[in-house]
């Protein structure tokens, strides 16, 4: 198949950035969508020209390293999947796809669809984590925790911190991130003694790194590659006043 | 080159613990003056940053991805061992430690599995404290399973995404230092050479990514945590930017390389679909607890599957094997599924792959149950595909997946280089010739958290190092290299691209240096790497500059490493002339095919040492088997 792709270039954070149209032939079907940039990037090498800058690692939908608006969709037309996890044969012989990096102001682009998401790591500094040292735990098996509750802990911390919640947010709000983390950790024994401050303290980050607030438009479950509930903002949300009532 | 294993005198059972009595400690004080490099962020990486920093060190962590959560630990799906013996049914630490040195092929070094085996109830119990979500039973404790044939319910895991989850345990705990102060994070850092001064690991130079700039960082100790070099094979299940180069710079700086021909080929990876395939898609292995693997009786058979009837199939594996049937080790079921395609009964495009099929199971158990054990590898596998698992046999073929081969390290974890560590994958100490399933996250973390926070304060404490000054000659002289190697990689200025390159390699090394190897294949490869090499350097196009953004520059320099070590593992592979684990010699095996190792002869670690322009040096370090007897492995 053929297709024609409308990619955003940008050289670098500062300058101005452009769509440049790349006519693709000899397309797979079978391609991942990232193996398509690869073959263009390849024609791109070997005619002088410098390659589509993405970022990607694993290419397994695990690693959350791989972005990128598609059509206007975080991670492309696929529900519950990544961009790397995206195959060719969702597409058309002739379509026309628009390719950008996510848009935020707390994800400055670095280069073309490579975005910095560093803001999402400092909201995990800001309390993400149980204060625990290497060394002297207890035997596992002395925290018994109802496999109901582990089951949805599980299911909140799937989240693979791509940011496809905040550019599908037309507020870019962090929240569904923020939300998977304490929800995972609020519903352990072992996050309890951190509950509140821990909420307080990454709303607040949250807010500081530039990222808006959530409306509940849901746009982010819609977009999540791992399909992480909204329902983990509420308790996000519940948490975060309760640590003001209680002076967490 | 003397090889000495610092491994303590004593009962295997005490030695860890009467060395962890007798090392010496820095004084709490004293700790925050030293500053330690940690090269790598995965569950080596994160974990050893993380837990120097709470002991007081002053911790630089280096990753080439934005964030330390990405390294490519989390792609580990099964589980993670630990011999707590939970299920009750006969597991311990003398146990794991005898399955571990027998699945290795009897070519690790005991005394380092043992402590491996003794640590790994600990980890259990540190990631749980962290609120790593394992799976749970009913009554709300640790669930086990059986994983990769073992005979014990040892592996601990949480759903499909065990490596995802632990990784994601050490990042938390990184984050927490670097929110406290104690860990300088450098994402998007690439180290692009190793610095010795004086005989000690001195510091790094690396590459900042985004801007490019060459910087030097000094340390009164470095620790490499860069992960395995399965990528030298161009198609592997690592992530796209695993690479060999942070280990490969060691070793031109004077580390030694231990048996880096010990590559592992997993056996359920979904085939190759073209030649645009940019890596390979591992299918966790505990689908072979249900799914029946077969090709069809004869070459050439070209029917639908499901219009093959039951005399035409051949379930090859329970055939061969018929005690563990489809649940043989990793080697020996790639190494069948290759005979099969050989002989021109594989199935799929190119006849590269075997079915793994489910519909007994299925018929058995039904669908809903299969789906509630493996919906998420359906999932994906039908995702990439586009095929439906639950009516049509999986196609899977073999594919690299990790590599046992790293620096050579002593008991200590410390390489040849005084100074320098190395944990995790990117050293060589505990799966021998073989790795089992669910011991990799295992090592990675014990490595981590248990072993090297002790064994490195020994050296300080006793080496006493100073903190180089990067102003000093032998840091001036490497930033010099490095920056010379970056302008020659944007000067060649040819017309073809690294990738072009690395695919190549690629293909060459899993022909002749894959699942199996022979004299002459290993001596082409040999004569071709050198030439292919020439070539590269001579007409490989990377282009923009190199004060900038640029992953054509940052792969271009890894494709060149690449080349120079896939010249190593040919010429490690050739010298071993025996059948260990995934190192199969075509010339040394028994009458009905099987792996023929040679105990008298090769019993022991091969640590290749840098010799300038000319041949690397081999130095031997003799295994002794004083706990576990030499056995030949027997699956039939």
């Amino acid at each position: 198949m053929q297709v024609t792709l409308k990619v955003w270039r940008q050289d670098s954070p500062g300058s101005a950035g452009e769509f440049r149209t790349y006519e693709v032939r000899d397309v797979s079907p079978d391609m991942s969508f990232l193996e398509m940039l690869d073959e263009v990037n390849e024609g791109l090498i070997v005619g002088g020209e410098e390659p589509i800058a993405f970022d990607h690692d694993c290419r397994e939908g695990v690693c959350g390293m791989c972005s990128a608006m598609i059509n206007g969709v975080p991670h492309g037309p696929d529900g519950g999947t990544t961009t790397c996890q995206l195959h060719m044969r969702s597409f058309s012989d002739g379509d026309l796809i628009v390719v950008e990096p996510w848009r935020a102001a707390a994800l400055p682009v670095i280069r073309d669809l490579v975005v910095d998401r560093s803001a999402l790591d400092r909201i995990v500094q800001a309390g993400g984590f149980v204060s625990v040292n290497t060394g002297g735990a207890p035997d596992a098996n002395l925290i018994p925790i109802p496999k109901a509750q582990a089951d949805t802990a599980f299911d909140a911390a799937t989240c693979i911190g791509c940011a496809a919640c905040v550019a599908a947010c037309k507020n870019a709000s962090a929240a569904l991130f923020a939300g998977a983390k304490l929800a995972h950790l609020r519903r352990l024994p072992q996050g309890q003694p951190e509950r509140y401050s821990r909420a307080r303290a990454m709303v607040e980050q949250m807010d500081a790194e530039g990222f808006g607030s959530c409306t509940n438009t849901s746009d982010c479950e819609a977009a999540c590659p791992k399909e992480i509930s909204v329902d983990f903002i509420a308790e996000m949300n519940a948490d975060y006043f309760r640590a003001a009532l209680k002076g967490a | 080159m003397e090889l000495r294993s610092n491994v303590p005198s004593g009962p295997i059972e005490s030695k860890w613990d009467r060395h962890r009595r007798e090392v010496k400690l820095v004084s709490p004080a004293n700790k925050r003056r030293h500053r330690l490099i940690v090269v790598g962020s995965g569950l080596a990486g994160a974990s050893a940053a993380a837990s120097l920093a709470e002991l007081g060190y002053a911790v630089d962590c280096f990753c080439i991805q934005d964030s330390p959560r990405r390294a490519h630990s989390i792609a580990a799906q099964g589980g993670i061992n630990a011999a707590k013996n939970y299920p009750n049914d006969g597991d311990s630490v003398a146990r794991l430690f005898h399955d571990t040195v027998k699945g290795g092929d009897f070519r690790s070094r005991e005394a380092n599995v043992y402590r491996l085996a003794q640590v790994s109830n600990s980890i259990i119990d540190q990631c749980v404290a962290q609120g790593v979500p394992f799976a749970r039973g009913e009554g709300g404790l640790l669930d086990n399973r059986s994983f990769g044939g073992a005979q014990v319910s040892r592996t601990f895991y949480a759903r499909g995404q065990t490596g995802q989850q632990l990784l994601i345990g050490a990042y938390q705990a990184l984050e927490r230092q670097i929110a406290a102060g104690r860990v300088a994070m450098h994402a998007r850092t690439e180290l692009l050479d190793l610095v010795v001064s004086e005989g000690r690991a001195a510091g790094i130079v690396t590459r900042d990514l985004v801007t490019g700039a060459i910087e030097r960082w000094a340390g009164h100790a470095v620790v490499l945590a860069t992960g395995g070099y399965g990528n030298v094979f161009y198609l592997s299940t690592n992530a796209k930017g695993s690479n060999v180069t942070a280990a490969f710079r060691a070793f031109k700086r004077g580390a030694a390389f231990a048996n880096p021909c010990f590559t592992q080929i997993h056996p359920t990876c979904i085939p190759v679909a073209g030649d645009h395939q940019s890596k390979l898609t591992l299918m966790s292995e505990s689908l072979r607890n249900d799914g029946r693997v077969w090709v069809p009786g004869s070459a050439g058979d070209e029917r639908s599957p499901d219009a093959i009837p039951e005399d035409d199939r051949d379930y090859f594996l329970e055939r061969k094997y018929p005690s563990f049937g489809n649940l043989v080790p990793r080697d020996v079921a790639s190494r069948s599924a290759k005979e099969m395609c050989d002989q021109g009964r594989g199935v799929g495009p190119g006849g590269y792959g075997v079915y793994l099929d489910f519909r007994d199971a299925i018929e058995r158990l039904g669908e809903a149950a299969i789906a509630a054990k493996y919906g998420n590898l359906f999932h994906m596998y039908r995702k990439i595909t586009a095929e439906n698992p639950y009516r049509v046999p999986m196609r899977i073929y073999p594919a690299v997946h990790y590599t046992m081969g790293g620096l050579w390290v002593d008991y200590n974890l410390m390489t040849t280089v005084p100074g320098l560590f190395a944990i995790g994958e990117a050293n060589f100490s505990d799966h021998g010739a073989n790795r089992l399933g669910a011991s990799a996250l295992m090592q990675g973390l014990a490595d981590g958290y248990f072993i090297l926070p002790y064994t490195i304060g020994h050296y300080l404490a006793s080496e006493r190092p100073d903190l180089a000054s990067t102003e000093g000659a032998d840091f001036v002289a490497t930033e010099r290299d490095v920056t010379e190697n970056v302008r020659r990689l944007l000067a060649v200025g040819g017309g073809r691209t690294a990738q072009s390159f690395h695919k190549e390699l690629g293909r060459l090394l899993w022909e002749r240096c894959g699942m199996s190897r022979s004299r002459s294949g290993l001596e082409t490869a040999l004569r071709r790497i050198p030439a292919l090499r020439e070539e590269f350097w001579e007409s490989v196009r990377v282009p923009g500059g190199g004060e900038s953004f640029n992953q054509a520059l940052e792969y271009a320099g890894r494709v060149a490493d690449f080349l120079e070590f896939g010249e190593l593992m040919c010429l490690d592979a050739l010298h071993r002339e025996e059948s260990c684990g995934g190192h199969f010699r075509e010339e040394y095996r028994t009458e009905e095919g099987e792996a023929l190792r040679n105990d008298a002869d090769f019993a022991y670690v091969a640590a290749w040492e840098h010799a300038g322009n000319g041949r690397p040096a081999l130095n031997r370090e003799p295994l002794e088997f004083e706990h576990v007897q030499f056995a030949t492995r027997s699956y039939k």
